[in-house]
């Protein structure tokens, strides 16, 4: 019998520590998949994050490094600018990418560096257990917001996808989901613009992924999905934002 | 007191002849010996520089791949340096946007197989204190230059040498050390930021250059190695760095460390490395120490002023020696070793007592020590030594 699917080059054939119903090994794999059909896993250099993700480097097989929470694009930065000729991207969570590493970002996606960041968007801080991200929504309850997210105390959910765009050395920015399987097909597509973008030099490549949380949203796998159906991609609207 | 300095290696010689002692000469002037050698082969120049300019010439010349900072007084001549000369060999300059940002560029460039060097004074170092833990624990090369002002807080801008815990105690969090060199001359300077480099690539461990703003901004004239514009960094092969995949397996840079153990095992690892640099890599210039019966020990622009003092005191008759650790960490432990119990120890410090208390441990009961000490914008001068002295002799 022929064997017509593959488990991707660019992953280690073991399990991952993701609860059930998590979105990120489905992202991670969508990077494989897509780092493999490019043919580029021999040159790829990525940057795990802190956060749930924190061991990425255990699941993909290219090199990698470890950055503090926050900093993953200035130690990409770095490692771009050293080593051209490399394919450099990161791998963030909202907290880390939109909260603690703002600053980084910005400045990052500022400069028009030539770098692909893909942004796992969760709604809360997985790895502490649940508290408020700055992607929160509105009337989300979470263990840091007991009666749900209230925009006079906490401000309203964040969407650094949209404040990026605005930024001219930014050259592509998309949001996607992980809710169906036809979200996750249009999910790969647009990651692999974005490191295609960097092979073509293009600049600066974001993808946000709405990516399910079942455990800090206190919902099963399936209602997790719909409930990014539902309520999530109402307020981070899916679709090409640059 | 720049006006006292350039007599003063004359000065150190001709006590020598009158006390009929032979000092054992620091590093720096053994150095500028063997630089004036070299010189005639035609490999050197005479520059006139300052101290935060002749870091950057120096790590330049190490072959410096990638620098990256932001900007504070009293450091700035440091970036603008490499803003100048970094790019036009073909080398990495990056103004960050934050210190946190430089020191994790630094990790970065470093991680990807590049010599990295950040600079900055002391309130942009306690924010890269996360990046230098980070650095240490994912045992990565790095240089890191803090060019003192005075503090706690936003301070000022005055020399001082307050942050000599912070250096020396690791700084961040964890279980580590930064190999610690403190010049005291501008040649020094230059010197040391060559040494950091390979230190720091020797060991795989972040090094720091701590000098304080009189350093940073003195202007000396001093012999640097010719280096044409086109000289690149410095490329060496290093088989963990990342550099992508082809033909090995994946490397991983990384200090996270969860499976059962395997952070104790990092951490012995790292504490075996500290005991050899604590055996090899102790520095310090002695004067005067075989007939001394009392040693002052300064460090950086303070141990300038106590050698003018010294020079004073010796050519009145007394019996003054000196220590000047130019590593702070490893402390040069052996230096102190008094020949009785009798000979006593001045620490004088541009801080509070930091230092103070390295030399007490150093000599752990075995002799008198006192302190002298000024921070927050004022510094010892060469007469409140010189009192000092007269008061305990
Ligand atoms: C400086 C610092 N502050 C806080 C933490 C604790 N911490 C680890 S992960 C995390 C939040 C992660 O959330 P996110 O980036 O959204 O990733 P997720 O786990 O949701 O994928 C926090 C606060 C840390 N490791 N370092
Ligand atoms: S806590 Fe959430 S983000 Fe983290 S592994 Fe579990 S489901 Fe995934
Ligand atoms: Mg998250």
């Amino acid at each position: 019998m022929e064997k017509i699917f593959f488990p991707p080059e660019s992953l280690y054939d073991v399990p991952t520590h993701y609860c059930p119903g998590c979105g990120h090994g489905i992202a991670h794999r969508l990077v494989a998949e897509i780092i493999d059909q490019l043919g580029i896993r021999e040159k790829t250099i990525g940057i795990a994050p802190v956060g749930c993700a924190v061991i990425a480097y255990d699941y993909w097989k290219f090199d990698c490094s470890e950055a503090a929470h926050g900093r993953a694009l200035a130690v990409a930065t770095a490692i771009k600018r050293v080593r051209p000729q490399n394919i450099v991207f990161t791998y963030q969570g909202d907290g880390d990418l939109a909260a603690i590493g703002t600053n980084e970002t910005i400045h990052a996606a500022n400069r028009g560096e030539n770098l692909t960041v893909i942004f796992i968007n969760n709604a809360v801080y997985g790895m502490t257990g649940g508290q408020m991200a700055p992607t929160t929504l509105l009337g989300q309850k979470t263990s840091t917001t007991l009666d749900g997210r209230d925009r006079q105390k906490h401000g309203y959910p964040l969407k650094i996808s949209e404040m990026l765009a605005l930024l001219p050395g930014v050259h592509y920015i998309e949001r996607v989901s992980l809710h169906s399987p036809q979200e996750v097909l249009k999910a790969k597509s647009a990651i692999r613009q974005a490191f295609e973008n960097q092979i073509n030099n293009a600049g600066f490549s974001l993808v946000e992924i709405l990516s399910p949380c079942p455990t800090c949203w206190g919902l099963s796998p399936k209602e997790s999905l719909d409930w990014i159906r539902d309520h999530m991609q109402k307020e981070f609207p899916l679709g090409r934002i640059k | 007191m720049r006006g006292d300095l350039p007599g003063l290696l004359h000065r150190n010689i001709q006590i020598s002849v009158a006390a009929g002692t032979v000092p054992e000469w620091g590093l720096s002037l053994l150095s500028e010996v063997s630089m004036a050698r070299e010189k005639h082969q035609k490999k050197l120049k005479k520059i006139l520089i300052t101290g935060n300019e002749a870091i950057a010439e120096g790590a330049l010349s190490a072959g410096c791949d990638f620098y990256a900072g932001y900007p504070i007084t009293p450091q700035n001549e440091l970036i603008a340096y490499m803003a100048k000369y970094m790019p036009e060999s073909g080398r990495v300059f990056i103004q960050a946007e934050s210190e946190l940002a430089a020191i994790n560029m630094v990790y970065g460039a470093s991680a990807a197989g590049a010599r990295a060097m950040t600079s900055s004074s002391s309130p942009g170092i306690s924010l890269k204190q996360e990046g230098i833990s980070y650095i240490a624990g994912a045992e990565l090369p790095a240089v890191i230059v803090n060019i003192m002002r005075g503090g706690p807080g936003l301070g000022n801008i005055a020399p001082a040498q307050s942050d000599y815990f912070q250096a020396t105690r690791g700084g961040g969090h964890g279980d580590y050390h930064t190999i610690v060199l403190a010049p005291a001359y501008v040649q020094e300077a230059y010197d040391l930021a060559r040494t950091s480099f390979d230190l720091a690539d020797k060991y795989r461990m972040p090094v720091m250059i701590l000098g304080d703003g009189f350093l940073g901004q003195m202007m000396e004239p001093i012999l640097v190695r010719r280096r044409s514009p086109a000289t690149k960094g410095h490329n060496k092969e290093k088989p963990w760095a990342l550099t992508g995949c082809e033909g090995r397996r994946p490397n991983i840079i990384k200090s996270f460390a969860l499976a059962e153990g395997a952070l104790e095992q990092l951490n012995l690892k790292l504490q075996q490395k500290y005991k050899v640099i604590k055996n090899k890599e102790a520095r310090f210039e002695g004067l005067f120490l075989d007939d001394a019966k009392i040693v002052l020990v300064a460090y950086g622009t303070m141990a300038r002023i106590a050698k003018s003092s010294l020079t004073r005191l010796r050519l009145a008759g007394e019996r003054v020696g000196m220590i000047r650790p130019i590593s702070l960490w490893p402390f040069p432990q052996k230096a102190f070793c008094p020949r009785s119990k009798k000979i006593k120890y001045l620490v004088i410090e541009m801080s509070y007592g930091q230092m103070l208390e390295d030399v007490q441990l150093a000599l752990n009961g075995k002799a008198q020590v006192e302190f002298l000490g000024r921070s927050g914008g004022g510094l010892p001068s060469e007469e409140e030594i010189i009192n000092k002295v007269k008061k305990i002799l």
